[in-house]
């Protein structure tokens, strides 16, 4: 099920626990301190600052509070959040512990998404082992008056529930809706306590930071965009599956890697990410460029990039939770107009239009899902104008 | 429904939220483990359950119209989910799509009249360095051809009376 093609990746060299231990004999100031000093931004793809969103929830007060993890993995071309989860489950829960203990949580959730549902026994199993060597439960590592532990709640298929307010609605049973923010979970979250959402692989590194010091994550990548990424490359390519670059890697460089070269196009980011023609192969995958959650898509020279954004906006359509107007009227318009540019029946006047209304999406929409569907659709008619105009029937 | 069978629905509802709870954030455990047992969510099982946890059936309704692994039509013994989404695309799902509707004689979102298979689309499903990809109930399949189709299909008539909605037994692939 694993086909990683750069081995060892950094998180096989981690030694188990020995950055919980770390992290117990750090006072947790210092603690979130060391993690905001990495830099380390949310691996799901929103690139957040993970230190400032630790210190505000541990600034909150509150007689509960909680760790999620987002493992509702479920952008387009992503699998490295299963990848990570098979193979090094034990980081991804050690960084929770962490975490618990930077903002004074005593409660772990891992919202795992129901397509998943063939890794619980898996993960369930992993969690026991913890409990058992008492790196889970009360006095954690024996650190006095430290308690925590974590349990495992599935999701039932929707993909807004990786958008951690639609996830916490979910966790508190409700439809999968986005909330309005302010608040932010780190103030009000899972039942109105202050709760940290992070990505799967986050957890992870902040285990790796603990271990291998801020500094060494920093040395790697950019300036803005610090550290290693774990990426999911699949489409035309001689070897997809699971790779870990530093940040700020030029397109071309992974394509050489993958053996995708001779490629027309590279969407980055998912299906709510960028269509990367070749011209632009030289751009770099950074939060400050091209930001992505771990998803490459190589499209080989023979693909029709029409084709490719029907996919994405039936996608949406069907994904979209139909809370705000522009998200749920929107993405069946571009759709339609995707229809019509197949028959050959799309003037340029309306496809301007259908662009505007794109747009409008992109700023009026409730939450990432409306604001970030017509990406791919611009960036390709941006791109490949002449593919998609003017066809016959 | 029989008296006793909605005997049976109310007791498994009234143990489960005794494990689970019956706050609202019980709710979709609940309705998940209904759906694994009976296969659906009945308009009965619904008021049940609102019942239980204090809350008009309405919201419940709410709840499983949204979450695409949550039922109201009974599903087969078998829900076969096919990714759909671009990389399994790429790689030929359409072929594989063609070949479940030829071997089950039904169309995507139906149910064979035996009871033994659903056919759904499923969204990207993580496998897509590995397409096309479908699950059987929990368990995935990758790399699946039209010729494939019908060891899967073979191997889930075999596992069928043994096993309940559970997976189907490792050894038949």
């Amino acid at each position: 099920m694993i086909s990683s093609h750069t081995e060892p990746l950094t998180f096989s060299t981690i030694a188990p626990d020995a950055g919980l231990k770390t992290a117990l004999s750090m006072k947790r100031a210092d603690l979130i301190a060391e993690i905001t000093n990495s830099q380390l931004k949310g691996r799901g793809g929103a690139g957040f600052p993970t230190g400032v969103k630790w210190n505000l929830a541990a600034a909150a007060q509150a007689d509960r509070k909680f760790v999620v993890c987002n493992a509702d993995e479920g952008e387009p071309g992503t699998f490295k959040d299963r990848v990570i989860l098979t193979e090094h489950a034990d980081l991804v829960f050690e960084g929770m512990t962490i975490g618990g203990y930077a903002i004074g949580a005593k409660e772990g959730i891992v919202y795992l998404r129901a397509e998943y549902t063939y890794l619980r026994k898996h993960l369930e199993q992993v969690l026991a082992d913890r409990r058992a060597k008492g790196l889970l439960g009360k006095n954690v590592c024996g650190h006095d008056g430290f308690d925590f532990d974590i349990h495992i709640h599935m999701g039932a298929g929707a993909y807004i529930c990786g958008e951690e307010t639609a996830l916490i609605e979910s966790l508190e049973g409700h439809r999968g809706e986005p909330r309005n923010r302010p608040p932010f979970p780190v103030d009000t979250g899972f039942l109105g306590r202050p709760t940290i959402v992070n990505n799967v692989e986050t957890f992870a590194w902040v285990t790796a930071i603990l271990v291998k010091g801020s500094q060494w994550f920093k040395s790697h990548g950019t300036a803005r965009s610090t550290g290693f990424k774990i990426f999911s490359v699949s489409g035309d390519c001689d070897k997809p599956g699971i790779y870990e670059f530093p940040m700020g890697i030029t397109v071309s460089t992974l394509l050489e890697a993958v053996g995708g070269l001779g490629a027309k196009a590279v969407q980055i980011g998912g299906a709510s990410g960028h269509c990367v023609p070749a011209a632009e192969f030289e751009r770099t995958i950074a939060y400050e460029d091209v930001a992505t959650g771990g998803s490459i898509m190589v499209f080989g020279p023979d693909r029709d990039m029409l084709h490719v954004a029907r996919n994405f906006l039936e996608f949406f359509v069907e994904e979209s939770c139909g809370q705000c107007t522009p998200c749920r009227d929107g993405n069946p318009k571009i759709l339609e107009c995707i229809e019509m540019l197949d028959h050959g029946v799309c003037s340029s006047k309306y496809l301007q239009e259908i662009c505007e209304l794109g747009e409008t999406m992109q700023v009026s929409s409730k939450c990432g899902l409306g604001q970030s569907s017509p990406n791919a659709f611009l960036s390709i008619v941006k791109h490949f104008r002449n593919e998609l105009m003017g066809r016959g029937l | 429904m029989l008296v006793t069978e909605q005997e049976r629905l109310r007791d498994d509802i009234a143990s489960w939220a005794q494990d689970i709870g019956s706050d609202r954030s019980a709710l979709i455990p609940i309705l998940q483990e209904i759906q694994g047992k009976y296969g659906h969510i009945s308009d009965f099982a619904m008021q049940i359950v609102a019942d239980k946890l204090g809350i008009h059936p309405v919201e419940v309704y709410s709840v499983v119209s949204f979450y695409s692994f949550l039922e109201f039509k009974p599903a087969g013994r078998f829900v076969i989910r096919l990714c759909r989404t671009i990389a399994c695309d790429m790689l030929g799902k359409d072929k594989v799509a063609t070949q479940l509707e030829n071997d089950l004689g039904i169309e995507f979102g139906e149910t064979t009249p035996d009871g033994k298979f659903t056919l759904e689309w499923a969204n990207c499903m993580g496998m897509c360095d590995q397409g096309p990809a479908l699950l059987v109930n929990d368990r995935v399949f990758t790399r699946v051809t039209p010729d494939k189709v019908t060891q899967i299909l073979e191997a889930c008539r075999k596992a069928f009376g043994i096993y309940a909605l559970g997976s189907i037994g490792e050894g038949h692939l």
